[in-house]
């Protein structure tokens, strides 16, 4: 499907990180060894929920070879401010709180002290010597049971902030109310043949990067911090560390080291100030490395959510009405992806009329962060469940009724926006056309589900500078970030503009005082929006090499043309890029070049997935036996690593569906803190994953670039449900679908017969 | 603390002596001693295989053999595993299939992949699913890096 | 990490003797794939791991003499890559292939398997199949304990101060006898057992009638468990759905299971159903020599 006039885009050139990251030469956060450096480690609180009524430190300072402590006392009291990180907001009153404990833990594993020594087994013993006081409290586990005036509440700042401005007078765990309505609902309604209401629920998950946070910090004695970390955005964590330290971001100079797995959760600062602090007690460089548990227990997750859905269809299967109601976890501060779960949840279709309640609700868990499309995942399994119910009961093909209802340009949304060109409907054809659909299913308890979704893709800011060297290479510095793949991405549409190879760009990821801002790798726009920079950078570059072409040749600019990465004057004159690259030094001033974006905004993105289970009815067990995957790309820069995203994505949205969750007890411990007992899935659970990549060009990019990384992961956990009710006849609520729920329905379903 | 042992082992064909405190793992001392930071630390518990290196030829999880019982016993690292003039078959497949996003997993993924190719030549795609169970990869799905992994098996077999 | 020594004698006296000396303060390091992580999480804190993987009485892999004995360092790799086991004590390499991944079945011994005393260790309702006896030293001298006996609660068994496990002792396999072991996890690979089976059957010449049978399940009670009566309605039983049926009942009324995070009580007792009869029936597919299509894990 990809247009033909490219040379380089649509390519799988072999990635320009490639190398290092196969021979274990690529420096990842902890990988990095500074003289003189220490090792930290950090006390965490044993309660869900507790007031600190003393810290004691003096045994711990004490302890040989210990070099610093902090508390939060060495952090400068928070202002209520807000700070928007590009995949959500934060209230750095809140993130100071979350960084280093002050008056209350809200969170098992709620960072209270940290200390630096002379190796990690010395600081591992020396935080036993911190002294803590607790009151413990009451905790809040469950969103519903939060939100009842009776339940304890975990912030005495928070209250009820609703859409219209008002806020509730007393503190509260429902941080905020988001309402949209379109239309008239009940008269939609009222227009139903069909009308399916359901309640869902979803388990807490983690984004399950395999590489811990860590940060290394060096407070230099001039008063220049400078941090080297595993970030999303390097910008994002000089800006809070700025912020947390009240001190100017000129002072503070942040080192992206390669990043081992984000997905939204590397965004948000933990470690990083605490580093700083450590660094600037003891004077020496300080690492810091989380561990497996900590990571579960102290860093964001994805919520755990209470979704009620209602929808009604006429006879021809149209849709006339939906409801949504959406509570979800914030954890212990308040930030749940909430407001974007409202967006999503019907987004894939034309709803004539509609309306959505959705709660950011406080509860003692960890404070979430994003996670890959953020908050539809949640939204999509109740909204694409009782899509397929209503399928069944008005008999319809669901990839019928994907058509008859799929959004499309100019459909406007529940919560107002207007869609731009989008490809929802290309997704469901593709999936109709698929040889996947197309084949007959067959075998004892065996099912196929479908399921739609979609996620926003964002713009934002981003800056790179192009510098072109005298042997026709060009050097690229870029600040976002590469999780993925992205400096393969970005350098491919540098070498597209200037029509040169994908191999002759040399990219680099440079820290915030070499390259001017970007904004997080998130939201899907590092190839969207960094992408667009780039180009702009590309198109500056060639404007340079065309005049200094006309000044050798003596001619006017105008009369110079750039193409196919040759400069072509008036008489057959002719540099190659090569050539002219070779010229540069000798005739004029060295090109470098800028590129910026920001006013851009993505149309978003749909993917519609296909799925065959076979259930093992007496256990309850699911195996995924086959799974495609299509997606609306724009245009696929490297399709490899376009297809990688939608593989990737899928297989987590899979996790999510069928085995992960956060097990609590009752007092707000999390019983299975680790890769054993939170289940992502290994290569032994999963079939190959098929994929279909569709291009339906967003008009906002010169290239038609659509972000892939995060619609993915949003229809797995319906289109599963959806196949194993096929199966096995039992209608999954609530995810995990893991086996002894699964079996519980459906011995309880034999017991009904 | 407990007294410090020398070791005395080979680490990528380079005998290579070390000193330890019994509790450091394999992993911290090739990490933190040893600036052989390719293979990684993911859980210290022996469920991601980020940090698996090969000792006597058999991959294990280098977060749960203490570094003291490396005596004698001949490791290789990620590190060790290119040959000087390029890249090993394993290697190459992983970067020709874009078997990688992040690339945190991957030094474990070559160390499993090349166990697993000395032991069965020819592994079925379950034969390759089964072993390298015990390597986690939340980027890519997994789709990719098994074939990798039968891209370099057919590689080593046409050798 | 806890701070602590390390010795690693190569002669049984040598470490039985430190064994002694420490006055419970040493703990035997076999794979160390639990001890580290134990370690490293608080649960232990020993003043010296004595290593024994240099103990040659411990690295016995031996089925010359009829019958087999496992050292009790004996990694599960090297276990399921012997032609003996593989041939005649099908349920311990069933049981060996799937503790961990890869690198943790090159290190992990089912004896440290057996020592840690995990309800849910994969490795021990094999032994109890079996028939495996447990051989134990001290200074004093050795004793025979029984692989069903061995545990006595979640991380306890009889091992006394002073004692560690030598090796594990079986006889040789009956004529049409066979075995298997298997598990419920909720994922393919990589999970502590939910619920774990093992059962040998032996038959009679008509591969009809069973002989004998032993069932043991895993992960439903405290420690591991020889389901006795489950085994004992089986002898001289014809072999149909009937006898099965009522064997995995009989099994499933001595599971007491807890509710916990890997799963529900009334999950774990079903499925202890449904195991002992799949697992039983793959065991008489090996006992009449029948070919079988099984993919680990499913």
């Amino acid at each position: 499907m990809a247009s033909t006039s490219y040379k380089v885009i649509g390519t799988r050139p072999i990635r320009h990180d490639g190398t290092d990251k196969v021979t274990g030469r690529a420096q990842y956060g902890a990988d990095i060894q500074l003289s003189g450096m220490l090792f930290g480690d950090i006390l965490r609180s044993p309660h869900a929920h507790a007031r600190i009524k003393s810290i004691d430190t003096s045994q711990a300072e004490n302890y040989p070879g210990v070099r610093a402590v902090v508390t939060c006392a060495d952090l400068p009291e928070p202002e209520q401010k807000v700070a928007d990180l590009g995949e959500g907001d934060v209230n750095l009153y809140h993130l100071c709180q979350n960084v280093l404990a002050r008056q209350k833990v809200l969170y098992k594993g709620h960072a209270v002290a940290a200390v630096a020594a002379d190796d990690i087994h010395i600081a591992q013993e020396a935080i036993q010597q911190i002294n803590v006081e607790y009151e413990v409290l009451p905790p809040v586990l469950d969103v519903l049971e939060a939100m009842e005036a009776t339940a304890p509440v975990l912030n005495d700042d928070v209250r009820t902030d609703s859409m219209a401005g008002e806020e509730s007078a007393d503190p509260t765990n429902v941080a905020k109310h988001f309402f949209y309505e379109k239309g008239d609902v009940e008269k939609g309604f009222e227009a139903a043949h069909v009308v399916i209401e359901r309640e869902y629920r979803t388990a807490t998950v983690h984004q399950g990067y395999i590489e811990p946070h860590n940060a290394t910090a060096l407070w230099n004695q001039d008063g220049q911090i400078t941090i080297w970390t595993s970030t999303q955005g390097s910008f994002m964590v000089r800006q809070q560390m700025a912020d947390l330290l009240q001190m100017s971001e000129s002072k503070i100079k942040v080192v992206p080291m390669e990043i081992g797995g984000g997905f939204g959760g590397k965004i948000s600062v933990y470690l990083q100030p605490v580093a700083a602090l450590l660094s600037k007690k003891s004077g020496r460089p300080v690492k810091l490395v989380m561990d497996r548990a900590a990571i579960f227990e102290a860093t964001g997750p994805t919520p755990g959510s209470y979704i009620r859905v209602k929808m009604g269809a006429d006879r021809e299967g149209k849709i006339t009405a939906a409801e949504a109601y959406l509570a979800y976890e914030a954890g212990a501060f308040p930030g749940s992806p909430v407001s974007c779960g409202c967006m999503c949840i019907f987004a894939c279709y034309d709803v004539p009329h509609g309306r959505i309640n959705g709660y950011d609700v406080c509860v003692n868990k960890p404070r979430t962060n994003a996670y890959r499309a953020p908050g539809s995942t949640n939204a999509a399994f109740a909204a694409e469940s009782v899509v397929d119910e209503i399928c069944e009961r008005l008999e319809m093909d669901p990839v019928e009724f994907r058509l008859k209802n799929a959004a499309q340009e100019g459909t406007r949304r529940v919560d107002g926006v207007q869609f731009a060109r989008i490809g929802m409907r290309e997704t469901v054809e593709a999936i109709r056309d698929s040889e996947h659909w197309k084949a007959p299913l067959e075998g004892k308890h065996r099912g196929r589900g479908i399921g739609s979704g979609f996620w926003f893709n964002v713009g934002l800011k981003s800056s790179v500078t192009a510098i072109l060297a005298a042997d026709g290479t060009v050097s690229l510095l870029e600040g976002s970030t590469d999780i993925g793949g992205t400096r393969t991405s970005l350098s491919m549409q540098l070498a597209e503009t200037l029509g040169i190879a994908a191999e002759d760009i040399k990219p680099a990821v440079v820290d915030t005082d070499s390259v001017g801002y970007n904004d997080v790798t998130g939201g899907s726009r590092v190839t969207f929006s960094t992408g667009i920079a780039v180009h702009n950078a590309g198109l500056e570059m060639r404007r340079q090499l065309i005049e200094r072409a006309a000044n050798i040749w003596e001619v006017d600019a105008s009369e110079v043309q750039y193409e196919n990465g040759e400069v072509r004057g008036p008489e057959g004159k002719v540099f190659t890029f090569r050539e002219l690259a070779a010229k540069v030094h000798a005739t004029g001033e060295p090109i470098t070049v800028k590129g910026t974006s920001g006013s851009e905004n993505q149309a978003g993105a749909f993917g519609t997935h296909c799925v065959d289970v076979e259930v093992d009815p007496e256990t309850g067990k699911v195996e995924v036996l086959r799974y495609t995957i299509a997606q609306d790309c724009g245009t696929a820069i490297h399709p490899a690593y376009v297809e990688g995203q939608m593989q990737g994505g899928a297989v987590q949205g899979i996790g999510w569906a069928l085995n992960e969750e956060y097990v609590y007890d009752e007092q707000g411990a999390m019983l299975n803190a680790t890769f054993l007992d939170y289940r992502i899935p290994t290569c032994y659970d999963l079939p190959m994953m098929d994929t279909i990549i569709v291009e339906v060009p967003d008009p906002q990019h010169p290239y038609g670039v659509r972000g892939v990384g995060e619609v993915p992961i949003v229809p797995p956990p319906a289109a599963l449900v959806a196949a194993i009710y096929q199966a096995v006849g039992v209608r999954m609520r609530e995810l995990p679908a893991s086996p002894p729920r699964l079996l519980h329905q459906i011995l309880q379903a034999e017991a009904v017969e | 603390m407990a007294k410090k042992r020398v070791v005395t082992t080979t680490i990528n064909g380079k005998e290579t002596q070390f000193l330890c405190q019994p509790r450091q793992t394999l992993l911290e001392v090739l990490r933190d001693d040893l600036a052989l930071t390719g293979s990684k630390e993911g859980c210290a518990n022996g469920n991601c295989g980020a940090c698996t290196v090969l000792c006597d030829g058999k991959a294990v999880d280098s977060c749960l053999v203490l570094a003291v019982e490396a005596e004698g016993v001949e490791i290789e690292t990620i590190e060790g595993v290119a040959p000087v003039d390029g890249l090993d078959s394993l290697q190459d497949a992983f970067l020709q299939q874009a078997a990688l996003q992040c690339g945190i997993c991957t030094p474990g993924f070559i160390m499993s992949a090349k166990a697993l190719l000395q032991e069965q030549p020819d592994p079925s795609e379950e034969d390759i699913r089964f072993y390298l169970a015990g390597n986690l990869c939340r980027c890519t799905g997994y789709d990719k890096i098994v074939r990798a992994v039968q891209d370099a098996a057919a590689a080593r077999l046409q050798v | 990490m806890h701070d602590f020594d390390y010795e690693a004698p190569v002669d049984l006296d040598t470490a039985l003797r430190l064994f002694s000396e420490q006055n419970g303060g040493a703990r035997a390091l076999a794979g160390g794939t639990d001890l580290i992580d134990q370690i490293r999480l608080g649960r232990y804190t020993p003043d010296v791991l004595v290593d024994i993987k240099k103990l040659p009485e411990l690295n016995v892999l031996d089925s010359q003499a009829g019958g087999l004995r496992i050292g009790a360092a004996v990694p599960c790799s090297k276990i399921y890559q012997n032609e003996a086991v593989v041939s005649d004590y099908e349920a311990i390499v069933d049981s060996c292939r799937i503790i961990g991944g890869v690198q943790i079945q090159n290190r992990a011994s089912v004896g440290g398997n057996l020592c840690n005393s995990g309800p849910a260790a994969d490795s021990t309702p094999s032994l109890i199949v079996l028939g495996g006896r447990c051989v134990i030293a001290s200074t004093q001298g050795q004793r025979e304990v029984p692989a069903e006996d061995f545990c006595t609660g979640p991380g306890k068994n009889v091992l006394q101060q002073g004692e560690i496990l030598v090796e594990i002792r079986f006889s040789s396999r009956s004529e049409r006898s066979g075995s298997h072991y298997r598990r419920f996890i909720p994922r393919y690979e990589m999970d502590i057992a939910v619920v774990g089976v093992g059962a040998s059957v032996t038959l009679d010449e008509t591969g009809e009638t069973f002989v004998e049978a032993r069932i043991a399940l895993g992960a439903v009670a405290p420690t591991p468990l020889f389901a006795r009566e489950a085994s004992e309605s089986l002898a001289g039983q014809p072999v149909n759905d009937e006898t099965i049926a009522r064997a995995a009942e009989l099994a499933q009324q001595i599971a007491r299971p807890i509710d916990d995070m890997r799963g529900t009580k009334e999950f774990r007792i079903h499925v202890t159903g449904v195991l002992t009869r799949r697992v039983l029936a793959a065991a008489i597919a090996r006992a009449r020599g029948e070919k079988e299509e099984t993919r680990i894990g499913h």
